[in-house]
């Protein structure tokens, strides 16, 4: 195959994925683009696939051997997952990806020859700048997914691990990894293997030391920042090669990862430097709360009442219910109350769960109308016609003191103003303050009732008694 | 009129950042998920370096350490991409039944 052809049949996946992300602007359209998508990987691989000498007959061995267990296990992973479990999916597919660019950064590294990078014998210096680069974003997203897989899985605590002097120790590791890439790039002579492994270690390192401080429910920003990084690791990679078909998607992903970045930030009113610097939620941050306020807790028998009576319910769900697998029972029971002729509709925050548009897929697995979800900007005006507003699983993302208390962490936060509703009902398993360590001033009004129970539980016995 | 292929490949990269980010914007909100994972298998589009890198020739001793390097990568984006798109479709076939509600 000639190399223009192969360029513009590499050019060609690239269309296929930009349509591919085009097709999510819907649901309607959004496995179409799927498809698109799977054929534009196709494409890429056979183009591949063909360039390369037909004769060899290891690399056929080595290249069906590795797509055999790669894609067997793959596609295991993805029959197998829970949609609970979407958040660590993505990051262990992250991983995958991260560690791929870091691979072929190396082996391109080792056999400059078969990727036509050196000149007079070495390598040339723009390339070396590029692998290095790879290395370093490659590293940095392998290991950042790893330690975002494990917190996810519950693997490792969830809550940030805050060392001495981290900032200190992050940049001395930053400034080593450019001191000694600068060695490499200005001594273009040497092989410099030993420097190379040096500095894939020490990014390593650096994705695994920034990851850890940061908390659970910053999750999502994060997840989406290495989703950003494998992009950029990938593009850069494509440069070294010369692959049209690595640059666009690179760019593609990266600026994707990028935006849902913006939009975590944006629901959370922090910056994004600050989500990155991690750490938040660690220090009890509540003063003023726990002075043994009256709280209204209530049973099932009560919630139940008090759906029953009402014309129009808003239910909120947040990470709690995807920890406690309360999708179904929460359907089930919406079903019930629609088969009263209650108007039920779904309220869902931006950071709601661990990772962008995480509730959304968890509704959609319990066959949850789509038209019944609605978006935080959508909903808020709801709330006050509403007579229930039912939080289940979900804390920070419905307290009035980010709206009201200029001292509180989430001060400026979005919220979903629950407050307006008439009575609000909240499924918690305890009276405990929410990720931000702070006390939610809901749990104190006349008209919220806590339902302490696990969300599933109570969802389900909600139902009986209805 | 020659141009140095980073030049070239940067133009490329640029003006896709700029599609990637209006067609991003434009995914709808309830589809973030979908679009992390597809955007992850896409992503994995790196197989064809690893694939390029086994097929080097075989000469002297790093190549043969490259090879098996690449086979690794070969390993790890293809999970990647079997089980991005897999997932992304599995998911999406749940908001089809609601598709057709819709209707």
């Amino acid at each position: 195959m000639t190399n223009d052809l192969t360029t513009i049949l590499y050019l060609l996946s690239g269309v296929l994925f930009i349509l591919a992300i085009r097709g999510l602007s819907s649901p309607d359209t959004a496995r179409t683009g799927n498809y698109l998508g799977i054929s534009g990987m196709a494409i890429a691989f056979i183009v591949t696939i063909v360039n390369l000498d037909q004769n060899n007959l290891i690399n056929w061995l080595l290249i069906i051997s590795g797509i055999s267990i790669g894609g067997l296990t793959g596609t295991y992973l993805s029959k197998r997952v829970a949609m609970t479990d979407m958040p660590q999916m993505v990051a262990a597919l992250n991983s995958m990806g991260g560690m791929s660019a870091v691979l072929v950064a190396w082996a391109a590294f080792l056999s400059p020859g078969s990727f036509g990078l050196l000149i007079n014998g070495f390598i040339n210096t723009s390339s070396i700048i590029q692998m290095l680069l790879g290395i370093l974003v490659g590293a940095i997203t392998f290991s950042g997914s790893v330690i975002a897989f494990l917190k996810l899985q519950g693997l490792m605590t969830g809550s940030p691990i805050i060392l001495p002097f981290r900032h200190i120790i992050n940049i001395l590791i930053f400034i080593t990894i450019l001191g000694l890439s600068a060695s490499m790039v200005l001594d273009t002579t040497g092989s410099h293997t030993f420097l190379f492994l040096l500095v894939t270690i020490l990014s390593l390192l650096l994705g695994l030391l920034l990851i850890i401080p940061i908390g659970g429910a910053d999750m999502p920003v994060v997840i989406s920042m290495l989703n950003s990084y494998s992009g950029f690791a990938a593009a850069i990679i494509g440069f070294t090669l010369g692959n049209m078909a690595l640059v666009i998607t690179g760019a593609l992903v990266g600026s994707s990862g990028a935006i849902l970045s913006y939009i975590m930030c944006a629901a959370m009113n922090r910056s994004f430097f600050s989500v990155i610097m991690g750490g938040f939620g660690d220090e009890a941050t509540s003063t003023q709360s726990n002075e043994n306020r009256p709280v209204k807790i209530g049973s099932s028998d009560d919630a139940a009442f008090i759906l029953k009576n009402a014309s129009s319910v808003i239910i909120i769900p947040g990470y709690g219910m995807a920890v406690a697998r309360a999708q179904n029972a929460l359907k089930e029971m919406s079903d019930k109350l629609k088969a009263m002729g209650i108007k039920v509709s779904y309220a869902i925050h931006p950071v709601a769960g661990r990772m962008p548009g995480h509730m959304n897929v968890l509704l959609a697995e319990a066959d949850v109308p789509y038209e019944e979800i609605f978006e935080l900007s959508e909903i808020n005006s709801s709330f006050p016609q509403a007579d229930v507003a039912f939080v289940i699983g979900a804390n920070d993302v419905t307290n009035p003191a980010a709206k009201n208390d200029t001292q509180s962490p989430i001060y400026g936060m979005p919220i979903l103003e629950v407050e307006n509703a008439k009575t609000v009902l909240f499924v918690k398993r305890s009276l405990g303050i929410g990720y931000a360590g702070i006390d939610n001033e809901l749990f104190y009004r006349d008209n919220t009732m806590m339902l302490l129970a696990d969300a599933k539980k109570m969802v389900e016995n909600i139902s009986i008694s209805l | 009129m020659d141009i140095s292929p980073i030049v070239f490949y940067g133009s490329i990269f640029v003006l896709a950042i700029f599609v990637g980010y209006y067609v991003v914007w434009s995914v709808t909100p309830a589809l973030h998920t979908p679009l992390m994972s597809v955007t992850n298998a896409i992503s994995a589009v790196i197989i064809v370096g690893a694939i390029i890198a086994i097929g080097t020739e075989s000469s002297g001793s790093l190549s043969m350490v490259s090879k098996i390097v690449s086979f690794f990568a070969l390993i790890f984006a293809s999970i990647n991409i079997f089980g991005g798109f897999l997932v992304t479709q599995r998911m999406l076939a749940m908001y089809k039944k609601k598709g057709k509600k819709d209707d």
